[in-house]
């Protein structure tokens, strides 16, 4: 009964079918265990970890420096910047934006700095539904790849107040 | 006499030493190392 | 041993003899303090029942208040009735986390914690005014937090992320709850302490109190994190404290915010022990086996907070993948040992019921009318399969990083906590009710189709929920078509379609949780009283 007080020597090992369940489910478990680390290598697809902290007026002026330097157009207002291929790229999540709209090449690596100067955003990029979690005061440094050309709007999924869900932003992979 | 107890039932029976174990393994497990890695994350130089 | 089920529409367990007995040596009660409970024979400390009453009160008062919550987001997130404002998406959204996840379900774990821990060891509880205390910090907590979200000043979503900042009182109302909630669980630690002290039982706890102290171990974990973000938080609000570092926030609040989820995941499945006994007579088949898979969650499954951070910047993949994967998945191996243990015993049960038929009569022929059976292994099936299996994979570095912060992870977590916890709960109050506050359920065929109700409606929500996640709609967002932003985005109909299933789901879960609640009540103050006699068999 599981809800009286059990036989005094109630200890022993399982037997029989619930002996071969746990064994099953121990080697899935290990499988499982072993899948991540192996996956975070062979498939390449998740963040190093690398990531700075950064005073957010700091990261707000390497921002408009970056946008300066590389500038290509505009568009409804929001500059688009075309970094050079093997450089560093700047994304600001802020209320309520993604700043600026980047514009890269297909086949070539960047270092993508994301930081948040003022709350917690979310970088989602869309449509293959890729997530980052933006928090101020940390320097994410993703080194990424574009493998697919087109234009690629980015969403914030992490609540920033009213304003939220105007939040958006666009990347562009030639 | 009484028979000596299997040494898991021992500690099953033992819900002091379970709630000592229960709370260091997450402590340090997760609290204590991730608060370590995050103290010791680096200032940016935003090349 | 189910004597109560007299004259049961299916044969009960041991109805020859009873082999099993409680186990219990003689009783601390002072007198007058304890009755014997006419339908199990079990001891009933009077000063628990009290607590055990009014803090199931509060819980379906929580539960009410964010039931409600529940419907005015369902009915925002589907895109064809689109109800409230942002702001009050937000201000909803708010209320709804707060009321469900910690309010609803902790103040109907401190009542079973009080009710395993007394009842189950025929012991008092250790102290009344303790428990005064307890009561008192954690409505206070709860009406103060409450009063805050309703007033507009803590538009900051449950998990209040810095340097977002709500109104210094709601982090109080927080912080008194959560201390509150502590000295209830120091107060069943103190219950079993002095039971052990004075000899009440001979030998082990019972395997329905061994989940109560696993539940009530993670319950300490879970306040620990509560106490460690809330009060630095609190002064930062008051302005006392510069700032309050927003990754070591992130880190600590999920210390508290998953946590809190895996105390629901410990006492639900004390709950379908617990039931399966009181249903059908089901005894565990090895003490062992099921006492060690509790033993798995105390030391494992307090790490899954760090599935929240798999894709945050400052933490790196060691950590990631060692915390995140419970160290080498040793707390999901327990969940699939119970999601064995809790069925095969029904089984065994049921065969030794004489549903002996063939592979699957002893299902067939299980006690689907009683509400309590139903719910309860529902709950199991909804946990198990929709919610622990999501669980498992959101939580996987490569899966989560599709899935962070999209309605993949509401869906995975409303069927474990709603499908699962909150479900079994309902199970629970069909014994609650007639036990403890001694009273006849009324409406009886209504409360035995309301669990398949709620059933039906949160899984269709669950899953739906999960679908449109999967093509990457936002979790707390007001308006998934983006309007008004300065570059344009938004989801194909299929999403759309997705969400509006969703909606009918929510509308269906809250009729089912509607009619939970008005069962409850009505039975609680009107029910026909029980005095003297066992209750009504199912």
């Amino acid at each position: 009964m599981s809800i009286y007080v059990p036989p005094k020597d109630w200890f022993r090992a399982p037997s029989g079918g619930e002996r071969i369940w746990i064994a099953l489910a121990l080697v899935w478990c290990l499988i499982m265990f072993l899948a991540m680390p192996y996956w975070h290598f062979a498939g390449k697809q998740n963040s190093t970890g690398e990531a700075y902290t950064v005073e957010p007026l700091a990261f707000i002026q390497r921002v408009d420096r970056f946008v300066e330097q590389y500038k290509v157009g505009e568009e409804n207002g929001v500059p688009i910047v075309e970094p050079p291929p093997g450089e560093d790229a700047y994304l600001m999540a802020q209320m309520w934006r993604f700043y600026p709209i980047l514009k890269l090449r297909e086949g070539q690596t960047y270092r993508l700095h994301i930081s948040s100067p003022d709350l917690n955003h979310g970088f989602s990029l869309m449509p293959m539904n890729m997530n980052f979690h933006i928090v101020p005061g940390y320097d994410h440094v993703l080194t990424i790849t574009p493998t697919s050309t087109g234009e690629f709007p980015i969403v914030c999924n992490e609540f920033c107040g009213i304003g939220h869900h105007q939040m958006t932003g666009r990347i562009i992979v030639e | 006499m009484e028979q000596p107890k299997h040494p898991i039932q021992r500690l099953m029976d033992n819900p002091w030493l379970l709630l000592t174990l229960g709370l260091v393994i997450p402590l340090v497990s997760y609290t204590l190392w991730g608060l370590i890695e995050l103290f010791s994350v680096q200032q940016a130089a935003l090349p | 041993m189910a004597k109560h089920e007299a004259a049961p529409p299916i044969p009960m367990p041991g109805a020859g003899g009873v082999a099993d007995e409680p186990g219990f040596a003689k009783g601390n009660h002072a007198g007058g303090e304890v009755r014997t409970c006419d339908t199990t024979g079990l001891p009933v400390c009077l000063n628990a029942q009290f607590f055990i009453r009014v803090n199931a009160v509060m819980a379906v008062v929580s539960l009410l208040v964010g039931g409600i919550c529940a419907l005015l987001l369902g009915l925002t997130r589907w895109p064809a009735v689109h109800l409230l404002s942002a702001e009050w998406f937000y201000r909803v959204l708010t209320a709804h986390g707060l009321n469900m996840l910690i309010f609803w379900i902790i103040f109907m774990e401190i009542a079973i914690l009080y009710f395993v821990g007394t009842t189950l060891l025929n012991t008092r509880l250790a102290s009344k005014k303790t428990a005064w205390v307890s009561f008192v910090l954690m409505v206070a907590g709860a009406v103060i937090t409450n009063a805050m979200i309703w007033m507009g000043k803590a538009d900051v979503l449950m998990t209040s992320y810095t340097p977002l900042q709500a109104h210094p009182a709601f982090y109080l109302g927080i912080i008194l709850f959560a201390v509150g909630t502590l000295i209830g669980v120091i107060n069943f630690f103190a219950t079993i302490y002095i039971a052990k002290r004075d000899k009440t039982y001979n030998g082990s706890v019972p395997l329905v109190v061994f989940g109560g102290i696993t539940a009530a171990i993670i319950a300490v974990v879970t306040l620990l994190h509560g106490a460690g973000i809330y009060i630095p938080t609190f002064l930062w609000s008051l302005g006392l404290i510069e700032n309050v570092d927003a990754a070591a926030y992130r880190l600590v609040w999920w210390g508290l915010g998953h946590t809190s989820q895996q105390i629901n995941v410990a006492a639900m499945v004390s709950v379908w022990y617990l039931i399966a006994t009181i249903t059908v007579g089901a005894k565990p088949l090895n003490q062992a086996v099921c006492r060690g898979a509790f033993v798995l969650y105390i030391l494992f499954i307090n790490l899954a907070s760090a599935h929240h951070l798999l894709v945050d910047p400052g933490v790196g993949a060691g950590w990631k993948i060692w915390n995140t994967s419970y160290a080498m998945y040793l707390a999901v191996l327990a969940s699939m040992i119970h999601g064995y243990t809790v069925p095969a015993s029904i089984e065994v049960a049921q065969r030794k019921n004489g549903w002996n038929k063939g592979l699957f009569q002893w299902l067939a022929k299980a006690p689907w009318k009683n509400p309590a059976f139903s719910a309860v292994f529902m709950s199991l099936v909804i946990f198990g399969f929709i919610g622990g299996i999501t669980g498992v994979t959101l939580g996987t570095e490569q899966i989560n990083i599709i899935a962070h912060n999209t309605l993949r992870i509401p869906g995975h977590f409303h069927a474990t906590v709603v499908g699962g916890t909150t479900l079994a709960f309902m199970g629970l109050t069909y014994y609650v009710v007639p036990l403890i506050f001694k009273r006849e359920i009324v409406a009886k065929p209504l409360a035995r189709i309301q669990p398949y109700l709620f059933a039906a409606g949160i899984t269709t929500m669950a899953i739906f929920m999960s679908f449109a996640g999967s093509y990457g709609v936002p979790r707390r967002h007001w308006d998934v078509g983006f309007s008004g932003a300065q570059l344009a985005a938004g989801f194909d109909s299929t999403a759309h379609l997705m969400l509006g299933i969703m909606g009918i789901g929510a509308v269906l879960a809250f009729t089912g949780l509607l009619i939970y609640i008005l069962i409850t009540v009505v039975s609680v103050f009107f029910g026909p009283k029980i005095e003297d006699r066992p209750m009504k068999a199912w």
